[in-house]
């Protein structure tokens, strides 16, 4: 494979998905008022009810949207990451999938090209949210908009691989909705995204703790919320980057025409 | 069957079965630069399967593929250098324009700047010279293979394969495209693998192979398949092979 020829199709494949995106302006919109509603309504009712300590890497007491930023930005990496799966299978269907795969490529190079086309959607919408939040006046550190930007790729990218793993199991688009129940929802709220972990502890709700603790969704936001302080959270970072691996490998080995889910299905 | 490097296309023995059911069993076949061979066989037959093997979409549980003396199991992107593929189903990007799905295809397969340039004369062959710059949702059907077609000659293969390209075409569109896929075998030394089901298509290919249930029935010039089975027509000649599945079972015995 020639860097030369690798990288063409690599810029291709991504300005295709750049270009989708800007095509359909409702995604842009849905993809911003998920997490901005987050931010207004829920955050507006439980300020004062949760109270958030000093935690790390806070330095002081912080008001409860500032602790929540991070999380609704991995919100909008996890649903930017399950829509790629969302197109992935769509393609499928319609047989695009099929000239991707029939381009003379490494097959696990080809995947990997959707997946960083796809995480590059979600960076944009990573920052226009972060947008968002400067206009509500959410209190995040200027300098955290770019130490934040490997914190997000990362959590991009494994959730985006996450996306791709389950496209291998979604045979079709209406199963898609099921994914949402028993992936986004579960993810996203048995996680740090919206209250510290030892608020769970401290409730007494322990295996609740313990599940949060694993989600690799819980390190991909407190990745990003470090990051924002320009701190490296060393079990985060090891979490998200191994968890990426295992689900990039799994999409690899799923769309392999020797092993995988495809050859026992009988269709790509 | 003899192996040389000059063939085009060798497929040696290949099986394959998705569960209990078997869609292709020791099939082989060869191809040689220029010639123009007919895939026939009725619906379910293996033709969909044979071309998912030739097109890398799948392995074969048996047998070789081997494409300009690659093989395909050992160099699979070496092979899928050497192909066009215009697939049965449509698989452009419709709200891009033609050019911008050639530019696509050419990214894809790494041609740079020289398959560019190549994108504009190859519209001019096809005949779609005057709608370069036009958003494929608003071509017919028959425009929208020839893009197709010019999609899959982008990259300058030496093997075209085409499954079942003319269904849902007018009869116009159906000649034009024939008459497009002959003229560069004949004046380039392409081969092309052509799946159909309808008989007339088979009629003026260099050779015919019918395939069905998975196998070969028969296979060689028209004139010799209308020979081997006392027909004047080929359309008759395949009738009576697939048909009654035991007497193309015995048919089957005695050709072999």
């Amino acid at each position: 494979m020639k860097l030369g020829h690798a990288l063409e199709a690599l810029g291709a494949i991504s300005f295709r998905e750049l270009r989708k995106f800007l095509q359909q302006r409702s995604r842009l919109l849905s993809a911003l008022v998920r997490p901005t509603l987050w931010l207004v309504v829920f955050a507006a009712g439980f300020r004062n009810v949760f109270g958030v300590a000093v935690i790390e890497p806070y330095e002081s007491f912080i008001e409860y949207p500032v602790y929540v930023a991070p999380g609704l930005l991995g919100m909008v990496l996890l649903f930017n990451g399950m829509q790629s799966s969302l197109a992935m299978v769509y393609d499928r269907e319609m047989g695009m999938m099929r000239l991707l795969l029939t381009a003379p490529l490494a097959r696990a190079y080809l995947l990997a090209c959707k997946l960083i086309a796809g995480t590059l959607l979600s960076l944009v919408q990573a920052y226009a949210f972060l947008i968002v939040c400067a206009l509500f006046g959410v209190d995040l550190p200027w300098l955290g908009w770019l130490y934040a930007l490997p914190a997000l790729l990362l959590g991009g990218l494994m959730l985006g691989a996450l996306g791709l793993l389950l496209s291998v199991y979604i045979r079709q688009i209406e199963n898609f909705a099921g994914t949402m129940n028993f992936v986004i929802f579960p993810m996203f709220f048995m996680s740090s995204a919206l209250y510290p972990l030892w608020k769970l502890k401290e409730s007494g709700a322990i295996w609740l703790y313990y599940v949060a603790s694993a989600n690799p969704f819980t390190h991909a936001v407190e990745l990003v919320r470090y990051a924002m302080y320009g701190q490296f959270n060393w079990v985060s970072f090891t979490v998200v980057a191994g968890t990426l691996a295992v689900f990039f490998g799994g999409a690899v080995y799923g769309y392999d025409p020797q092993r995988g889910m495809v050859k026992k299905r009988g269709q790509a | 069957m003899m192996s040389t490097a000059d063939a085009t296309l060798e497929v040696d023995a290949i099986s394959k079965s998705y569960g209990d059911v078997q869609a292709l069993k020791e099939l082989s076949l060869r191809l040689d630069p220029g010639q123009f061979m007919a895939l026939l066989g009725p619906n379910g037959a293996g033709k969909s399967t044979l071309f998912q093997l030739l097109s890398g979409l799948f392995v074969p549980d048996a047998g070789h593929i081997r494409i300009c003396g690659a093989d395909y199991q050992k160099q699979p992107t070496r092979c899928l250098a050497q192909l066009g593929i215009v697939f049965q189903q449509p698989t452009l990007d419709l709200d891009l324009s033609v050019t911008g799905n050639l530019r696509f295809h050419a990214a894809l397969h790494g041609l740079g700047a020289a398959g560019r340039a190549r994108i504009a004369p190859l519209l001019e062959q096809v005949g779609l010279g005057a709608s370069a710059q036009v958003v494929c949702r608003t071509l017919s059907g028959g425009n929208r293979r020839k893009v197709e077609l010019a999609r899959a000659l982008l990259h300058q293969p030496a093997l075209l394969l085409m499954d079942e390209a003319t269904v849902g075409l007018d009869p116009q569109s159906r000649t034009t495209l024939m008459t497009l896929v002959r003229g560069l075998c004949r004046d380039q030394g392409l081969s092309v693998l052509w799946a159909t089901h309808l008989v007339d298509e088979a009629e003026s290919a260099d050779r015919a192979l019918i395939l069905h249930r998975g196998r070969k029935l028969a296979e060689g010039t028209p004139a010799e398949l209308m020979a081997q089975s006392g027909c004047t027509t080929l359309e008759a000649a395949f009738l009576q092979m697939t048909v009654p599945a035991n007497a193309g079972a015995r048919r089957e015995e005695k050709i072999s």
